[in-house]
């Protein structure tokens, strides 16, 4: 065993890689060289640490040191401070690690104190591109186990003793779903990971598949011994090109091993699997319009039944979990399906993964027990709203979800009390809003992102969300009526009902969740002709105040349409009719003298 | 691969390794690595010790380097922190001595007292020859 007296950490998830990870990793590498101390000390990359927010993000051990917005100049003072004396540089700390001039244990701090990884269990502590990494951490022992000393329906059995359900947003049992496609015969079946994450706003999978790819992997193989099958379709967005050059990376590896292949562990199970690229259509993460896609054609969806677990792909019996819900599946064969259900609520086992985003502190990747509240994720995981904000609303289950408000803040986090109050699990994105969020705003910028990626397959889905985009349109410019309230909900109600699959199916829910819970903003803009928030545009009016005005005219020189006018050393004036409300003038205002409301 | 005992082989090889990337409660060897440790020879102490930890496959032992102690006219100075023991400081060290305490004490359990900080008639001494002189 190589012994190393300090391990570097760097995060390569796609966060802290775009914002030049890589190239500190590099820049370690070389200073450590430099003061000839590359025996001692360990560099490695690994997936995401989940405080994205923070980023790019550098561990050092033994300490547990975590620096946070790490530049590459930094990178010489880590090493000759930190790594050749032993003197962390504390200024480049995350401050709440340091306490006293000590450094804390990341897993006191707010952020991870209440956080349970077991999806994430590996990211941002190993290498994803080493799976000798990934076997150190009882990788692939599931497997091992599945294939000696388990038959097929021990291990559904196992899996349906957990309780764990779909983590892509339906919620479906995974053991039944298991079950259902082990019992249909036929001479092929496949299993598919659906790792066509498209929710604005969420980035689990995608973190999954960048920190711990073997584990998806290593779930499909148990998967499709479980069921019967010998070929599995990862089927991934080309715009995660970390995620998929990882993927081929584990792959490559799996099969040298032989943990994919023939004759796996020496028995007569096979397994081997193929990535399929999406193009980054929404419509793809709906299950038969992801198989349309893999088999070559549009990804539209089909008719259900027969469901994938009868006829799938080419027509045979399929298996699709989403990544999260594969990434489950090794800890809960190698710890027993009762240790998984002893963690979360009566009807929702297990953690969750959810993207925090919007008006947060913690912007990032958390894990938590189900039954968790909201407040808990926001307040003491999330840290808050930045800026002394108030906390307006969140919205979970992405374009398919709704908003929760202030009052559902104690609300336990499951897939049932969600549905009730008409959001959602969906995959987890959850996006916070504080006061300056217009809530009309918020709802047609989801119906916009659905009408754009409504496959136009069915007649509600294609015409009702662009009728009901062309409503929210009317209301924020002003135009709307009452009449048109009460429009969006019959049409929201119809075309839930009659859509063909989930995407026109849930397609309305940002704007009926907010109509129930904030109509009186949508009653101020139709009636009152006001945005409450400050956010919709032709709503808002900039005027000068005369007291504050000095006459410098610099508004006037910088207004791009000439509304504004005046003499020099008296008030200037904002011609309504002319201003096209873009907002030059208040940003060169040096007397703060004028206005939008 | 074919059998669960290369897989398992595979595991233990490289556990150890990545293993100490997670927090550990364990035995700590702090080397004082200011100027003076540096100028006194800490440098090959800690190399020392890190090769015999490396080759007694010690695992559940972090090397650490520190600051200046404070008793430069001691250095290199090595202190051994194991879990629910009291801190004991080695002083006047050398590669070789590193590796008997990393043997002896750190693997053992046998504090090396030849080598330990003496405190005689409220002075610091690291040498009883000198008390008797």
């Amino acid at each position: 065993m190589a012994f190393y007296r300090s391990q570097v950490l760097v995060c390569g998830g796609t966060g802290c890689t775009s914002s030049d990870s890589m190239k500190i990793l590099e820049k370690f590498k070389e200073e450590v060289k430099k003061h000839n101390i590359e025996n001692e000390i360990e560099i490695v990359r690994t997936g995401c640490f989940g405080l994205c927010e923070l980023g790019p993000v550098v561990i050092v051990y033994p300490e547990g040191a975590f620096y946070s917005r790490v530049k590459v100049e930094d990178v010489e003072e880590i090493v000759a401070e930190h790594l050749v004396k032993g003197r962390p540089v504390t200024r480049l700390l995350y401050t709440e690690t340091v306490e006293e001039g000590r450094i804390k244990s990341l897993n006191e701090t707010g952020f991870y104190k209440k956080q349970e990884r077991i999806a994430l269990r590996n990211c941002g502590v190993i290498d994803p591109e080493n799976i000798d990494e990934y076997i150190a951490f009882d990788g692939y022992k599931a497997l091992a186990k599945v294939l000696t000393t388990m038959t097929p329906e021990q291990v559904i059995e196992e899996v349906k003793k957990s309780g764990l359900r779909g983590r892509g947003g339906g919620g479906f049992p995974t053991g039944l779903k298991w079950e259902l496609t082990a019992k249909s015969k036929a001479d092929q079946k496949y299993v598919v990971c659906n790792a066509d994450e498209g929710d604005p706003g969420a980035f689990m999978d995608r973190s999954i598949l960048e920190g711990d790819p073997h584990s998806v992997l290593e779930a499909m193989a148990i998967a499709g011994y479980a069921i019967g099958a010998n070929q599995g379709y990862i089927y991934v967005r080309a715009e995660y090109p970390i995620a998929v050059q990882r993927l081929k990376v584990a792959i490559k590896q799996a099969r040298e091993y032989g943990l994919l292949g023939k004759n796996i562990f020496g028995t007569d199970f096979s397994f081997d699997i193929e990535i399929r690229l999406g193009a980054g259509a929404f419509v793809c993460g709906e299950e038969t319009a992801l198989m349309n896609s893999i088999e070559g054609r549009r990804g539209m969806p089909n008719p259900k039944p027969p469901f994938p677990a009868q006829s799938g792909l080419w027509g045979k019996p399929t298996l699709i979990n989403n990544v999260e819900t594969y990434a489950n599946i090794p800890p809960i064969i190698v710890r027993g399906g009762e240790w998984f259900a002893s963690k979360g609520t009566e009807k929702s086992k297990g953690t969750k993964v959810f993207a925090l985003g919007g008006k947060i502190t913690n912007t990032g990747l958390v894990e938590v027990p189900m039954g968790i509240t909201l407040r808990e994720v926001i307040y003491e995981i999330g840290g808050g709203i930045p800026n002394g904000k108030k906390f307006k609303a969140v919205q979970t289950g992405g374009p398919s979800g709704g908003c929760l408000t202030a009052e559902h803040l104690d609300t336990p986090i499951e897939y049932d009390t969600l549905t009730a109050l008409g959001s959602m699990m969906g995959s987890g994105g959850m996006i916070v809003m504080d006061e300056d969020t217009c809530m009309v705003d918020v709802a047609r910028f989801y119906l916009d992102f659905t009408r754009d990626e409504s496959c136009g397959k069915c007649t509600p889905c294609r015409i009702g969300t662009k009728r009901m985009l062309e409503i929210l349109d009317r209301i924020v410019e002003g135009k709307g009526t009452l009449e048109d309230l009460d429009k969006l909900e019959e049409l929201g109600k119809q075309i839930k009902a009659a859509s063909l699959c989930g995407l026109g199916q849930t397609a309305p829910n940002p704007v009926l969740s907010t109509l129930k819970h904030f109509r009186d903003e949508y009653v101020a803009h139709v009636v009152d002709k006001k945005c409450p928030a400050g956010v919709c545009q032709a709503l808002l009016q900039y005027t000068i105040i005369e007291e504050k005005c000095k006459g410098c005219g610099l508004c006037a020189r910088q207004c791009p349409v000439n509304a504004i006018s005046g003499q020099v050393k008296s008030p200037f004036k904002i011609d309504q009719d002319k201003c096209i409300k873009c907002g030059a003038c208040i940003d060169k205002c040096p007397f703060k003298a004028i206005v939008k409301k | 691969m074919k059998t669960l005992q290369e897989l398992e082989e595979i595991r233990k090889r490289t556990l150890d390794r990545v293993n100490q990337r997670k927090d550990r409660t364990t035995t700590r060897i702090v080397v004082g690595m200011a100027t003076c440790g540096i100028a006194a020879g800490a440098r090959p102490v800690l190399l020392a010790i890190m090769e015999e930890v490396e080759k007694l496959g010690l695992t559940d032992v972090v090397v650490a380097q520190t600051g200046c102690i404070g008793l430069c006219k001691m250095e290199p100075i090595v202190e051994v922190i194991k879990p629910g023991e009291e801190k004991v400081t080695y002083v006047k060290m050398d590669a070789e001595k590193a590796r008997r305490i990393v043997r002896e004490h750190v693997k053992d359990g046998k504090v090396v007292e030849e080598y330990t900080m003496h405190v005689i008639q409220g002075k610091i001494l690291n040498d009883y020859k000198v008390e008797k002189e």
